[in-house]
Parts: C-alpha cells; sequence; structure tokens
C-alpha cells in the first residue's frame, strides 16, 4: 500500500533504530532520535510504535541519556494517552538509575493519567486506574492530593468502581482520611452486595494505620443487621484484631448478636474464631457456641466444623466451668457421627490432646493472639520503580501481576515445548557438519566437557562492554581462501549454540565477526573472526570472563570443527 | 499486534468479522468472547480477558473490547500490547465507522457491512495500524454508504443532538448531523455544514451539611464537519479565556481552566492575542479542544437540594423532605432532571406530595426516583414522601431517635442537562470559514453548548 502516509516512515526509522552499527554509532543514533521528533507526518499509531523500538537502545553515557530524554520531551505532552503512555514508559526505563528522573516524569504524567480516569470511555477509564495502582505501589502518596477524582458515581459499571474503592484505599492520608472514610462509608450500604463489601474489606485495609475511626464505622455497620454486610465485617475484625491488637476491646464490645445475621462459612469462620481466641472477654461467648454446637448436624460447612472444634477447646481453656459439657457433646459427635473425615481426625486428635493432660493442651493451643508483624509481611514495603517500569503500559498492570503470572506460565509452557531441542548439546544436533567430521565432533564432549548453552540475553552492548574489559586469552590464525557466505557460518555456529553478535557484510575487506557463547557453568567465550584483505588466512582471538584453560582449548577446538566444516563445504 | 476485529451486537451476533493474521481459530472466537463475556463474575473487569483451558489454539488470546453505543468492538491479541493505544484504536475506528455510515448502532453497520469491511482493509493491515485519518481514507473507499432515511432540512420534528440557534429562527433537526461525511459524489447541495458542540460533564459532591467537597468539569469542544476539507475555519473563544491558576485576563472575573490539550491540527498562533483557534479540519467528527476545571466554579451550582429526614425507628415510619433549588439564571433551564436517592432496603410503601403535577417520583430498585421533565432556572421546587421501612425492630435503647437518618438513606444523586449553558461559562464566540464555495450559498454553522451531569451528588 503506496499511500500510507506514516507506514514507510515508521518502517524506516525501525530499520534504523534497531541496526547495531547506528546504535554503536552516538551521533548517528542522536540524529535518528531527531528525525522521529521531526516527523511531524507521523500519526499518532507511528509515534506510539517507534517509542516503543526506541525501548531496545541502552545509552552509554549519562549525557546521552539526558539528550534522548530532552529530544523526547514533547511526547510526554501529546493529546493521544498511547504516546503520553509510552514515553513515560520509556523515561521510566531510560532513567532507571536516576530515581529522580523517575519521580519527575510520573508527576507529569499525573496530569494525562487522571485525565483518563474521568474520561468518557470506560475501558479507558479502567486502564488509566489499574495503572494509577501501579503507581501507588512505589509512591503512596503520589496522588492523596486528588483523592476526590476516584470518588465513585452510582452510574459507573461495578468494575471501575472496585478499582476505585482499591485506589481510594491506597492513597490514604492524615490529611484526607477523614473525607475518604466519609464516601467509602457511603458505599458499604451499596444497592449492590459485592460493592459494599468491597468498600468494607477496603476499610477494614485503611483501619491498620486508622485503626479507632475504622472500628467504629465497622461497629456502626454491624446495626443494619444486614446478612451480607455483617459477614464481612467480622471476618474484617478478625484480620484487624490479629494485625492490631489495640483493637480487641472494641471489636470484643461490638460482636455479641452479629451470630443473628451470619449465614455463609466465611463469616461462621470469623465469627467462631474470634470467640474461640477472645472468648474470655466476650460474656455470652460460651452461649452463642453453644448454639452452634446444638446446630453441628445440621451444619454443612466442614470447615465451619473444625474451627468450632478448635475455637471451643480454646475457650474450654479460659472458661472451664461453662465449655466443659458441650465440648464433650461436640467430641462425641465428631467422633461418632461425623461422616468428613478431616473433622473426625480433628476431633479425635483433641480427644488425644486432651487426655495427655491439661498443661499439653495449653502449651499447644495457646499460641500468640495476634502477631503485629504479619502485616508488615502482607504488603511488602514500596517498591521500586525500576520493578514494574518494563511493565508500564501493557496488560500486566491491567491483569494484576498474580493473574498475569499464571496467563504467561501457560503461555510459556506451550512455547517452551519447541525450544527444547535447542538446549541440548550440540554434539546431537549437527546436520550441518559432514559425515567424516562427526567423529571429532562427538569426541569432543569427554575432552574437558563443554557443553555450550544458548544465551540470548547478551545484547551488544554487553558484550561491548565485556570485550573492552577482558584480555585476550587465546590467538589463532586458521587458513582460509576466497569467498564464503557469512550466513552459512553464522548457521553452523548457531548449531553449535555460539551466537553471532555482529557481523561485517560479506565481501567486505577487512571482514570481521564477533561471537558469544557460555557453557553451563556461565564460563563467556567472547570471539573476534577478522579476515584482512589480501592475506588468506582467519585471526581468531578469543577472550574468557573467567580464566580456565581446560574450558578454553576445548571451545577452540569446536570453534576450529565449525570454521573448518564451513572451509571443506566451500572448497 | 490484532490478530482480529470484530463487532458484536448487544445480543452477541457477530455482525462484523476479520482475521488479520490468520494465526487463530475462525470465526468461533467471537462466540467464545461473549459467552466468556456474560460468564464473568461479577468482580473481575470485562476490559480486558484472556482465554485459557479450552480449545488449543485459543490460548493466551486476549480480548479488548469497547461498548460504543451498544454495540461490542473487540479485537483480540496474543502479543502484550499497550492498552492504552489499543483502546484508542478501538474508540477511533468507532468514530471512523460513525462518519463513513452516518451513525454508529447495529442498523447502519449491517446495512454497509461492505463499506466496514473496506474501511477495514485500509485501516489495518496485517494487525498493524496504517491510517485512520479520514483524509487518507477517503480516496480509497469506493463504497457509498447506505442510509435508511433520506435526510431532510424540513425535519423539524425534535432538537437533538447537534442542533441549536446560531440565527434565531433556525434550527438543525436531530438527526441532520447523523449522516456519512462522504455521502455524495453526485449530490452536492446539502454538503456545506458544520457543527461545533461545547460539551461539558459536571460531577459534583456536597456533604451532608450543604459544603463543596468537590466540582470537576471536563469539558470538550467538537466540532463535526462536512465541509470539503481543506478549508480553514476560525472558532473565537470568550476573551476572557485563561489557563492555570496565575494567569488572568480582561477585567472581572475570567472563565479560568486548569488544563487544556488541543487537538494536534490546531494551530494556536493567534490564541494568546485574541484566543482564537485556527484549524483546517478533516471531514467527520474531531475533538478540537478539551479541558479540566476542579474546585473553583465562576458561577453558582446549578442546583442546591435541601433535605430533612424525620425517622421514627419505633414504627419504621420514615420521612424525607426534599428541597430543589435551581440556581440558574432564570432564562435557562435545566431538562431531563432525575432524583436518584437509595432507600433502606426493605422499603415497601410510598406515599408523595409533589409540588407540580409534571413530576413523578416512584420506587425501584430499592431508590426513590424523581422525574422532573423541566425546571425553570431561579425556581424551587420540592417534594415530600412518606414511606414504610419495616425489618427488626431496632434495638430499645435506640427507640426514640426521631431525626437521625437511618443508614442505607442517600446519598442523593442528580442527572440532568442544561441546554445552552456551560458550567465554566466558556462560550464560543464566532465561527468563521474562510472558505467560499463556488456559487453555493454560504455554509450552515451550528454552535451548541451543553452540559451535563457526570455525577451530581448529595450526601444526606
Amino acid at each position: 500500500m503506496p499511500y500510507l502516509g506514516s507506514e514507510d516512515v515508521v518502517k524506516e526509522l525501525k530499520k534504523a533504530l534497531c541496526n547495531p552499527h547506528i546504535q554503536a554509532d552516538r551521533l548517528r543514533y542522536r540524529n535518528v532520535i531527531q528525525r522521529v521528533i521531526r516527523m511531524s507526518k507521523l500519526d499518532q499509531w507511528g509515534q506510539a510504535e517507534v517509542l516503543n523500538f526506541l525501548l531496545r537502545y541502552q545509552p552509554r553515557s549519562e549525557e546521552e541519556l539526558f539528550d534522548i530524554l530532552n529530544l523526547l520531551d514533547s511526547f510526554l505532552k501529546s493529546s493521544s494517552p498511547g504516546v503520553v503512555m509510552g514515553a513515560t514508559k520509556l523515561f521510566l526505563i531510560l532513567a532507571k538509575k536516576f530515581p529522580h528522573v523517575q519521580t519527575d516524569v510520573l508527576v507529569r504524567v499525573k496530569g494525562p493519567l487522571l485525565a483518563a480516569c474521568s474520561s468518557e470511555s470506560r475501558e479507558l477509564c479502567f486502564v488509566a486506574l489499574c495503572h494509577v495502582r501501579q503507581i501507588l505501589h512505589s509512591l503512596p502518596g503520589h496522588f492523596s492530593s486528588h483523592y476526590k477524582k476516584f470518588f465513585c458515581s452510582y452510574s459507573e459499571p461495578h468494575y471501575i468502581k472496585l478499582q476505585k474503592v482499591e485506589v481510594l484505599c491506597e492513597l490514604v492520608n492524615d490529611e484526607n482520611v477523614q473525607q475518604v472514610l466519609e464516601e467509602l462509608r457511603g458505599y458499604c450500604t451499596d444497592v449492590s452486595a459485592d460493592f459494599a463489601q468491597a468498600a468494607i474489606f477496603a476499610i477494614g485495609g485503611i483501619a491498620r494505620t486508622y485503626t479507632d475511626q475504622c472500628v467504629q464505622i465497622l461497629t456502626e455497620l454491624l446495626g443494619l443487621r444486614q446478612e451480607h454486610i455483617t459477614t464481612v465485617v467480622v471476618q474484617t475484625f478478625r484480620d484487624l484484631v490479629w494485625l492490631c491488637p489495640q483493637c480487641t476491646e472494641a471489636v470484643c464490645q461490638a460482636l455479641p448478636g452479629c451470630e443473628e445475621n451470619i449465614q455463609d462459612s466465611e463469616g461462621k469462620q470469623a465469627l467462631i474464631w474470634l470467640l474461640g481466641v477472645h472468648g474470655e472477654r466476650i460474656p455470652n461467648a460460651p452461649y452463642v457456641l453453644e448454639d452452634f454446637v446444638e446446630n453441628v448436624k445440621s451444619e454443612t460447612f466442614p470447615a465451619v466444623k473444625m474451627e468450632l472444634l478448635t475455637a471451643l477447646l480454646r475457650l474450654f481453656l479460659s472458661r472451664p466451668a461453662e465449655c466443659q459439657d458441650m465440648l464433650g457433646r461436640l467430641l462425641y459427635y465428631c467422633i461418632e457421627e461425623e461422616k468428613d473425615m478431616a473433622v473426625r481426625d480433628r476431633g479425635l486428635f483433641y480427644y488425644r490432646l486432651l487426655l495427655v493432660g491439661i498443661d499439653e493442651v495449653k502449651r499447644i493451643l495457646c499460641s500468640p493472639k495476634s502477631d503485629p508483624t504479619l502485616g508488615l509481611l502482607e504488603d511488602p514495603a514500596e517498591r521500586p520503580v525500576n520493578s514494574w517500569a518494563s511493565d508500564f503500559n501493557t496488560l500486566v498492570p491491567v491483569y494484576g501481576k498474580a493473574h498475569w503470572a499464571t496467563i504467561s506460565k501457560c503461555q510459556g509452557a506451550e512455547r517452551c515445548g519447541p525450544e527444547l531441542p535447542k538446549t541440548s548439546s550440540f554434539a546431537a544436533s549437527g546436520p550441518l557438519i559432514p559425515e567424516e567430521n562427526k567423529e571429532r565432533v562427538q569426541e569432543l564432549p569427554d575432552s574437558g566437557a563443554l557443553m555450550l548453552v544458548p544465551n540470548r540475553q547478551l545484547t551488544a552492548d554487553y558484550f561491548e562492554k565485556t570485550w573492552l574489559s577482558l584480555k585476550v586469552a587465546h590467538q589463532q590464525v586458521l587458513p582460509w581462501r576466497g569467498e564464503f557466505q557469512p550466513d552459512t557460518l553464522q548457521m553452523a555456529l548457531q548449531v553449535v549454540n555460539i551466537q553471532t553478535i555482529a557481523m561485517s557484510r560479506a565481501g567486505s575487506r577487512p571482514w570481521k565477526a564477533y561471537l558469544s557463547a557460555q557453557d553451563d557453568t556461565g564460563c563467556l567465550f567472547l570471539t573476534e573472526l577478522l579476515l584482512e584483505p589480501g592475506n588468506s588466512e582467519m585471526q581468531i582471538s578469543v577472550k574468557q570472563n573467567e580464566a580456565r584453560t581446560e574450558m578454553l582449548n576445548s571451545f577452540i577446538s569446536v570453534l576450529e570443527t565449525v570454521i573448518g566444516t564451513i572451509e571443506e563445504i566451500k572448497s | 499486534m490484532i490478530s482480529q476485529f470484530f463487532i458484536l451486537s448487544s445480543k452477541g451476533d457477530p455482525l462484523i468479522y476479520k482475521d488479520f493474521r490468520g494465526d487463530s481459530g475462525g470465526r468461533d472466537v467471537a462466540e467464545l468472547f461473549y459467552r466468556k463475556l456474560t460468564g464473568l463474575p461479577g468482580d473481575e473487569s470485562p476490559v480486558v480477558m484472556v482465554t485459557s483451558g479450552g480449545k488449543r489454539h485459543h490460548d493466551g488470546r486476549h480480548f479488548i473490547h469497547i461498548r460504543h453505543s451498544s454495540l461490542y468492538l473487540v479485537v483480540t491479541t496474543s502479543e502484550n500490547v499497550s492498552p492504552f493505544s489499543l483502546l484508542e484504536l478501538l474508540s477511533r475506528l468507532a468514530t471512523l465507522l460513525g462518519d463513513y455510515c452516518g451513525s454508529l448502532g447495529e442498523g447502519t453497520i449491517s446495512r454497509n457491512v461492505a463499506l466496514v469491511y473496506e474501511l477495514l482493509d485500509e485501516v489495518l493491515d496485517y494487525g498493524y495500524v496504517q491510517t485512520t485519518s479520514t483524509e487518507m481514507l477517503r480516496n480509497f473507499i469506493q463504497t457509498e454508504a447506505v442510509v435508511s432515511k433520506p435526510f431532510s432540512l424540513f425535519d423539524l420534528s425534535s432538537v437533538g443532538l447537534f442542533g441549536a440557534e446560531t440565527q434565531q429562527s433556525k434550527v438543525a433537526p436531530s438527526s441532520a448531523a447523523s449522516r456519512p461525511v462522504l455521502s455524495s459524489r453526485s449530490d452536492q447541495s446539502q454538503k456545506n455544514e458544520v457543527f461545533l458542540d461545547v460539551v461539558e460533564r459536571l460531577s459534583v459532591l456536597i456533604a451532608s451539611n450543604g459544603s463543596l467537597l468537590k466540582v470537576d468539569v471536563q469539558g470538550e469542544i467538537r466540532l463535526k464537519s462536512f465541509l470539503p476539507s481543506g478549508s480553514e475555519m476560525r472558532i473565537g473563544l470568550t476573551e476572557e479565556f485563561c489557563v492555570g491558576k496565575s494567569e488572568l485576563r480582561g477585567y472581572g472575573p475570567g472563565i479560568r481552566v486548569d488544563e487544556v490539550s488541543f487537538h494536534s491540527s490546531v494551530n494556536l498562533d493567534e490564541f494568546e492575542s485574541h484566543r482564537i483557534l485556527r484549524l483546517q479540519p478533516p471531514q467527520g467528527e474531531l475533538t478540537v479542544m478539551r479541558y479540566q476545571l476542579s474546585d473553583d466554579l465562576p458561577s453558582p451550582l446549578p442546583f442546591r437540594l435541601f433535605p430533612s429526614v424525620q425517622w421514627d425507628r419505633g414504627s419504621g415510619r420514615l420521612q424525607v423532605y426534599l428541597k430543589l433549588r435551581c440556581d440558574l439564571p432564570s432564562k435557562s433551564q435545566a431538562l431531563n432532571v432525575r432524583l436518584h436517592l437509595p432507600l433502606p432496603r426493605g422499603v415497601v410503601s410510598l406515599s408523595q406530595e409533589l409540588s407540580s403535577p409534571e413530576q413523578k417520583a416512584e420506587l425501584a430498585d430499592g431508590a426513590l426516583r424523581w422525574d422532573l421533565p423541566q425546571v425553570q432556572g431561579g425556581s424551587q421546587l420540592s417534594g415530600l414522601f412518606q414511606m414504610d421501612v419495616p425489618g427488626p425492630p431496632g434495638p430499645p435503647s435506640h427507640g426514640l431517635s426521631t431525626s437521625a437518618s437511618p443508614l442505607g438513606l442517600g446519598p442523593a444523586s442528580l442527572s440532568f442537562e442544561l441546554p445552552r449553558h456551560t458550567c465554566s461559562g466558556l462560550q464560543v464566540r464566532f465561527l468563521r470559514l474562510a472558505f467560499r464555495p463556488c456559487g453555493n450559498a454560504n455554509p450552515h454553522k451550528w454552535v451548541r453548548h451543553l452540559s451535563h451531569s457526570d455525577a451530581y451528588v448529595i450526601r444526606i
């Protein structure tokens, strides 16, 4: 299609940006980038694509880096969100060693992101919210002053409301906590049960920092006597008591009466756990548990029964007089009548434990009742921007990191299939090597047991650095006559897992090629092949990052074999 | 890159299906998408979905879609691409299809299947975007759009989108703007029209004590042009218009916005001095300018609500008295005002006393809905609602609290439209065309201002 204005341009730029020669030359590269910027004909799709291609480049010096950033600055102001986010990602990745630059970029992208969050297109709004959450993981205070932008309106679809609640929960600070909590409390009575529950869990999350206010709100919610609210509130209480022991008293006072409004398994478990662990502070705890024991036959969830066993035994330790009788009945039921094996085993276990003696029971069951340190484990401290910079403006934040991991695992398993043969040792796969050389090749693994493995991460840049920092470990000259096809050589080297980093064009004099290989112990072999004009020989220089002569010798013999083979094919 | 693109009707029937790369399953992908969409659990977002399990060749395919005028526009891709770009592309496609087919809808799409496929062929090649500019594409599109009803200027029955008065007598019919951009190589007569809309979305949050917690205005200037492209036009904005907090222009209160972004084709040479935007718009729809304003409105809010709630917990009787005051200038009016007030669970009966007969109130989905078709500026309306809230009698200790409102009541939210009114005060002073059609009459220019509510929430 000849008419497309941007397409040819993009193609040309892509080629230039990926060309190692241009990448190696700072000035030429800068020229290409400048052409990118001047490209007024490039529409937003082209811009986004070119920005994506720039990601592959590693600037060599600080000066060059800031040069590029300055040149690309205008893209951060584009009116297209795709281009702005593409530019942001590029900036974040290029400036990975300069946290202040990254922070600065994130400040500048705040406006476009917030605009996208209140965009009319719900889908765009959702994606923007996901990215806001991603940023908040690293910079918790980043959007705090804009908290009102994340208030939900009743006409929004569910998935946006849930995201907004998550965002609100994460950006809360001393100044806005009052307003945010007030807003969240409004959501708790929403018509949609799912949304209401999400809001309650969010308040529970905030409660870890602002305990008193949140516990008060949660206690008020219990007064509604709604099943779906009560169950979630009690679950929130359970987690809260575990993490913030200072609120135990308030929670214990709020609990009486809850049992009437809880029907589901999760809620019952939470309530029973609370009654068991903190029963000595709740006057009617034994009687509530007694009700559960009375109705244990009709209880459908085995998990609730297990929880009941443990809780009752715990309560028995602190209030033996009130619990002894029903504990006996419960144990009898669990051992004699219960059909679920897990519950029965648990019953038997406690029975035998009781036989050993009350001190032993105490030793085992009276574990700590709270563990504030767990809270720190649950939400890890601020993650550095660099941990997610490469995921920015991709589908990863949209799916969530955990979900993405499962997705890519499935895909990875599938993709790995055909690649497996490549990692096997080179001796098994040598269709390019003629018959007469086979024996020589097959001997090689024995001599020093060299095993080359493919390494795709090695970039030209890294190669160059390593090359310059090492000394030549071995130099050798092989006979070489006339013309040949570099492609053939490259393929042959690929077969034995030697990677070609860069290579001159066919027929050019002098002709050079840079090769790299890695063995299974991580030892790197960097090689330069040089054909001087007029000479009928090929110069080989090998550098090695660990000085191991044995390995070096076997590597060189592999190389010799391959080059020799090519030579023979040619002649 | 994009593997497939398809359009589904709201019921899940595939209208358009196009495979760009041939690397994925057949047409049943569309069906798979719809099944996944409808079977999605409530707490997961449908915007991006991934296929897994099921048939092997569908594995790891991401669906990304937007909903546009009750159609699903979906792309699939197997790579980890930028979601922003894809969503942008989808909405651009929606606009393009709207431009070419007149309007976007199930009917127009199925009437114009050939045209849509032709467009898609030109826009995307092997899953890569080629161009989305109306201008570029119009050279290559041969198919004419099929329009259901021929456009007639005499169809003046209703006034709706893109209709307005530039001259007092003239009003564009509602369907005027919904016709294909490239309607005619044949008929030249009805071409020269241009529609300019200033649309603002208002979101407001008012605390229960009447103090303003949040005001947020999202504004757009949208242009739909049927003029031959390349014709230059100048849009003059209010001269007092200023951007940012520091800048102030003229005397008296300026019209201030926080942030502005312009379309890349807008020439801003005269913006600094005279607040004039110059552009050569391509045919079709275009967002010339977007702006945001928060926290500091120049004019009073359009509505204030004064609620008073009486609740007798013992008998379960709830009485809500709502007084709604419209603070617009007396010449303006608000249309389609609807108040939505969530009620405590289990409210059964409702008795009402409304201040005027055209109002209507009813219970729906556990909420009170109060409809006011038209509210004149400066007027004040009221409604008295009495409800019974059954359910368990409260704990006796609270039995006599008659004033506190019950949990689950409120917040109230209002939705409305304000024709000929912008909350920021921004107005289009003039719209001038440099273009002179040969022999034809002056092009018609329609300018409209409109505000509508995005979320107008009043806590009780």
